[in-house]
């Protein structure tokens, strides 16, 4: 057995010093830290090496070599390890002391606590680790949402710390499927919102998904919406600091972002306004246009910002806004060819129960209200009687049974 | 199974020789005009009710199962359309025969379905007679509560009709109507509409077939012919008018085959079956 062993590492050891007389010939300066790297592997090349709690200790020699830090040694890293044999307990690899931007950011941020080791938890094997660049890396655009997605996904560890399941709603979203379908790199995966190592809690006002920092977050990609936005209301509500009125993920969700033409996005959307105009809403829900909206299958029908703009909504004494009444008969005509002065001056938002602004409404209504009331009642009651007379009567007259023409 | 089989045949057998007599009360024409308007009646109304409690459970389920709001729109319109052309054709009609034939009884007269004085009295006599306090009145061809039906539809295709039009032509309709008349359609598209759905569903369907004089069907609007028992009792005083004039002859009708009586049933139930259903959403959405 010791036979055995010697004579496979002492092969392992030929292995490595051919290969390194080979580097050297084409790379002289990587001589020294390959010759390094190669003593280690002598042992840790083994694939099946384990510590004593069974954890593996391999390190893959050909990976480790095309990785960003292939010409490194060990020992750069490992600090503690200063010959063979070395101790049993290693001390944990402190990234830190290169990279200490990084960790200092990370200390600040959401992940500063833990346990795992912060690093590799999202750069992946400590041994394999590429540039982001290269597709191989597990931070490379089009692994990330994967990447943080083992933790921030039904089961993962942010579950038990009672944080939403985000990663299927991102990867079902129009920015995940441009990521996963179409392989955009531009596309928003998790860092572009959240930042990497320094990422802060929503609630942090320097975090970028922070409520006012929103849009200008969304508009580092959307710079056209955000400007739009910036001119309407809700945008120059935000900018004085007035939080209650909604950024970009009040409507579209910050993670299931949904194509907002489609049919899922418009059937759903009504009610996101609803939350504040609650008034406006519940006028809207009288009208052909909700009633027909609401039955699904046909989206065409107004939708809120079909008339009041999405982004650039403005009041209608604004007379850039698009329900101001010089601009009535364009807005109304985008669906109603043949829209006139007249046509538009139907309500939106008429309220039948508001005598003084809809009076003509609030009589119509009444009106039919009283027809259907009186003529219902007195039916009903007409009905109900003459059942009883005429049951009565046929038992009378022909026994219990009744009969065809009693 | 010789029972089944033997069963229709006497069945047969006992319409065509009991009671002897039939006489005709409604014409081919009439039954058609009812047929048609009782099925584009159901079909306005089974695709108007989930637009008018768009948010209830079943007017989503219904509208996904048709193929959603786009396919519910298209069969309102479809049925908006059979409908008014039956009614217009009642009204050229109306019009041939008390216009321009000046046939009797079509304005006035026992036959007519202009109300008078005698619908009245009928009325009165009729709630005296519910509360135990007179004699049951007799009743022409058409009793007071089938004037009041004839009207209350007359009255509804014109109303419904009229503003439901003002809605799929409201760009036309906007060029004499005033702007917030385009919201009043709506209120009185709707409201005129369930007044005519609880009416035809609870109130003419017990008046005309459930109540137990005719239940549970009143067949004559599907065969025609009534049997001289049934139509003595029911109209009496046309009954007593047409022995009076010796007219007996000229109303007789033949009794109706097996056949139209077994498809009269199963349209008839469908009918009363779909629009009880209908009327149980409409309840269950209006009161929730």
């Amino acid at each position: 057995m010791l036979v055995e062993a010697t004579v496979g590492k002492v092969r392992l050891l030929c292995r490595a010093i051919l290969a390194a007389s080979l580097s050297t010939f084409v790379f002289a300066s990587a001589a020294v830290a390959l010759h390094a790297q190669a003593d280690c592997l002598t042992c840790h090349g083994d694939a099946s090496m384990t510590d004593a709690a069974g954890y593996s200790i391999a390190v893959d020699g050909t990976k480790f070599g095309a990785s960003v830090h292939g010409s490194l040694q060990c020992s750069n890293c490992h600090a503690d390890i200063k010959g063979y044999p070395h101790p049993d307990k290693v001390a944990t690899v402190e990234c830190a002391t290169c990279h200490s931007d990084q960790a200092d950011q990370l200390k600040g941020s959401v992940h500063a606590d833990s346990k795992d080791h912060p690093c590799t938890s999202c750069h992946g094997n400590a041994h394999e680790i590429f540039p982001k660049t290269d597709a191989r890396s597990a931070v490379y655009p089009l692994n990330v949402p994967k990447t943080c997605g083992q933790c921030h996904s039904t089961d993962g560890m942010a579950g038990k710390h009672g944080l939403a399941s985000v990663y299927p709603n991102y990867i079902d979203s129009i920015h995940g499927f441009a990521l996963s379908k179409e392989g955009l790199l531009v596309a928003a995966n998790c860092q572009s919102c959240h930042g990497s190592h320094g990422i802060l809690s929503h609630t942090n006002p320097k975090s970028p998904t922070y409520k006012a920092n929103i849009p200008k977050t969304c508009g580092n990609c959307h710079a056209k919406i955000d400007a739009d936005y910036e001119q309407g209301v809700h945008g120059k509500a935000i900018a004085k600091g007035n939080l209650s009125a909604p950024v970009c993920t009040d409507c579209h969700t910050a993670h299931a972002i949904l194509q907002p033409t489609e049919a899922a996005f418009r059937m759903q959307s009504t009610p996101i306004c609803g939350n504040c105009h609650k008034d406006k809403f519940s006028t809207y829900r009288d009208t052909f246009h909700s009633q027909l909206g609401s039955l699904g299958g046909y989206v065409e029908t107004a939708r809120c910002w079909d008339c009041h703009q999405a982004h650039d909504v403005r009041p209608a004494s604004d007379p850039g806004s698009p329900i101001n009444h010089a601009n009535l008969v364009t807005t109304c005509g985008r669906c109603h060819s043949g829209a006139n002065l007249s046509f538009v001056q139907y309500q939106p938002h008429a309220n039948a129960r508001d005598r003084k602004l809809n009076p003509g409404l609030y009589f119509v209504r009444l009106f039919m209200n009283l027809l259907l009331g009186s003529v219902l009642t007195f039916f009903l009651l007409h009905t109900i009687l003459w059942l009883i007379r005429s049951r009565y009567s046929q038992v009378k007259n022909k026994g219990a049974n009744g009969g065809k023409n009693a | 199974m010789p029972e089944l089989e033997q069963a229709p045949a006497t069945a047969a057998d006992a319409t065509k020789n009991a009671n002897g007599n039939y006489f005709v009360r409604f014409t081919r024409e009439q039954r058609y005009m009812h047929a048609t308007l009782f099925t584009t009646f159901l079909g306005l109304a089974a695709t108007g009710l989930p637009m008018r409690f768009s948010e209830s459970f079943w007017a989503r389920k219904f509208a996904t199962g048709v193929g959603g709001f786009g396919a519910i729109l298209f069969l309102h319109k479809l049925c908006a359309v059979v409908l008014t052309i039956a009614f217009l054709i009642h009204l050229k009609d109306v019009v041939q025969r008390g216009i321009v034939n000046r046939e009797k009884g079509i304005f006035w007269g026992p036959t007519s379905m202009i109300p008078n004085w005698k619908d009245v009295k009928d009325l009165f006599g009729h709630t005296r007679w519910f509360l135990g306090l007179g004699p049951k009145p007799q009743f022409e061809r058409y009793a007071y509560w089938e004037k009041f039906d004839y009207w209350a539809v007359f009255w509804g295709m014109v109303v419904i009709g009229f503003s439901g039009y003002a809605m799929w032509f409201a760009p036309f309709f906007a060029h004499f109507l005033p702007g917030w008349a385009l919201n009043a359609v709506l209120v009185i598209h709707s409201e005129e509409a369930l007044l005519a759905v609880l009416f035809i569903f609870s109130i003419h369907f017990v008046n005309t077939h459930l109540r137990p004089d005719s239940f549970p069907m009143d067949m004559v609007i599907f065969t025609g012919v009534e049997s001289e028992e049934e139509f003595k009792h029911k109209r009496t005083k046309e009954y007593e008018r047409m022995v009076a004039q010796g007219k007996q002859r000229s109303r007789l009708g033949i009794a109706p085959p097996l056949w139209l009586i077994n498809f009269s049933k199963v349209v008839g139930y469908a009918a009363l079956f779909v629009g009880l259903t209908l009327l149980v959403l409409t309840l269950t959405a209006y009161f929730s």
